[in-house]
């Protein structure tokens, strides 16, 4: 539905800071703003699932995923694409491995904890957990780590979630992103620019 | 009530991964558990309001909660008691003010972003954001990091948690933080401590 286009929107724009305004009111936070929407467009049922052990099950996943997926995820791509701009330098092979292989202790979590032999993290039908998972793959997918490849079972959950939400409006939601090579420092708003630059040149 | 209690126990204990079992079911991440305890024991609406602008503050703060106070505090026990206990030595000075650092940062944006001047992080009454950013703050607070000291404005905050909470149930929770310097007396196996050493370091 539209609103579903909006969600995808709001959670992949390239370097932005996902946020919804409804009227007067101002949301941040891609989690808080896909339950939001979910509240208000009473989605169908297995996007947040009204039985309670179910939606227990997205409650947990999307917790996790914080710290885990995202965080690695995201650390993957800003080290890849965004520190040679802010440095100049080619990224150091070592500093590639170390945050690759973060992502990767963390995917077999994924796999072995929240997956596991289920179509879908909650079930048999597609959620929230399944969409704000994929989603934030396609980050170090769109900085060149082809996280799939050797990973039959993801790669199986990952068409399923594709076909699940249409493969157009997943291929359009995500075209920035695997277009991530192609970006360069001028393109990326100065503020965040700055805060990655704090984040990643601490480590 | 007895879903607060509950909630409180299995967010505070120390070194035990917040889980909960209800029959066949177990289910792991603080927020997931108090947001399926306050469902099943369908909780005064003011910890997970049903409206949904203030739901969507709630769930705002707990996502952001995450990478940031729940990122940084509990550093301040890893490097002040739980590494110089695995490796036996003292750990560095400027770990620590690194440790400060990145928690004075989120303890800003806390302040500055989601508690400003109302009484508690949605409005005023409290909710389980208020429960969710206490527990992870009292962490530093039972290591010597007294980070309410010097904000007043927190301090305020903490003492009108505690007051909605109850202050007996409070520090009951908290009791095993509060005591963790008692946690350097504990002796470790040798192997142990040399099997998590290098990688604590990291």
């Amino acid at each position: 539905g539209q609103h579903r286009t909006e969600e995808f929107r709001k959670v992949n724009v390239l370097m932005k800071v996902p946020a919804l305004r409804d009227g007067s009111f101002t949301l941040a936070e891609s989690i808080a703003i896909l339950l939001y929407l979910v509240r208000k467009f009473k989605t169908p049922d297995h996007w947040y699932p009204s039985d309670l052990q179910k939606r227990a099950r997205v409650d947990e996943y999307l917790s996790w995923q914080h710290v885990n997926i995202r965080g690695k995820g995201s650390k993957l791509f800003l080290t890849k694409v965004l520190l040679p701009l802010l440095t100049g330098q080619p990224l150091p092979p070592e500093k590639l491995e170390g945050v690759t292989e973060e992502l990767n202790v963390v995917l077999k979590q994924f796999e072995e904890k929240f997956l596991q032999d289920k179509p879908f993290i909650a079930g048999s039908e597609i959620s929230l957990a399944d969409l704000v998972a994929l989603v934030e793959l396609m980050q170090p997918v769109g900085a060149g780590y082809d996280l799939f490849e050797e990973r039959p079972k993801l790669a199986e959950w990952r068409r399923r979630v594709e076909e699940a939400v249409g493969k157009q409006l997943f291929q359009e939601a995500h075209e920035g992103i695997l277009n991530a090579k192609n970006l360069t420092a001028d393109k990326i708003a100065p503020d965040l620019l700055q805060h990655f630059k704090h984040q990643l040149l601490k480590q | 009530g007895p879903s607060n209690s509950e909630g409180a126990g299995k967010v505070s204990f120390l070194k035990k991964v917040p889980a909960l079992k209800d029959g066949d079911f177990t289910l792991a991440e603080c927020t997931a558990i108090l947001l399926y305890l306050s469902r099943k024991y369908n909780t005064p609406d003011h910890w997970y309001p049903s409206d949904i602008q203030k739901r969507a503050r709630v769930d705002e703060y707990l996502s952001w909660h995450h990478a940031n106070i729940r990122a940084n505090a509990p550093k301040t026990m890893w490097i002040k008691v739980l590494i110089p206990l695995f490796t036996g030595q003292p750990l560095p000075s400027e770990k620590l003010q690194e440790v400060m650092e990145g928690l004075s940062t989120s303890l800003k944006q806390f302040e500055e972003r989601f508690l400003q001047d109302k009484a508690f992080i949605i409005g005023s009454e409290i909710s389980l954001a208020d429960l969710v950013a206490i527990v992870e703050l009292m962490q530093p607070v039972g290591v010597g990091c007294d980070i309410f000291e010097d904000r007043p404005r927190l301090l305020e905050w903490r003492r009108r948690v505690e007051d909605a909470v109850g202050k007996e149930l409070f520090f009951q929770a908290h009791e095993m933080i509060l005591n963790i310097k008692e946690l350097s007396n504990i002796q470790i196996d040798p192997q142990l401590k040399e099997h998590l050493a290098p990688v604590l370091m990291k």
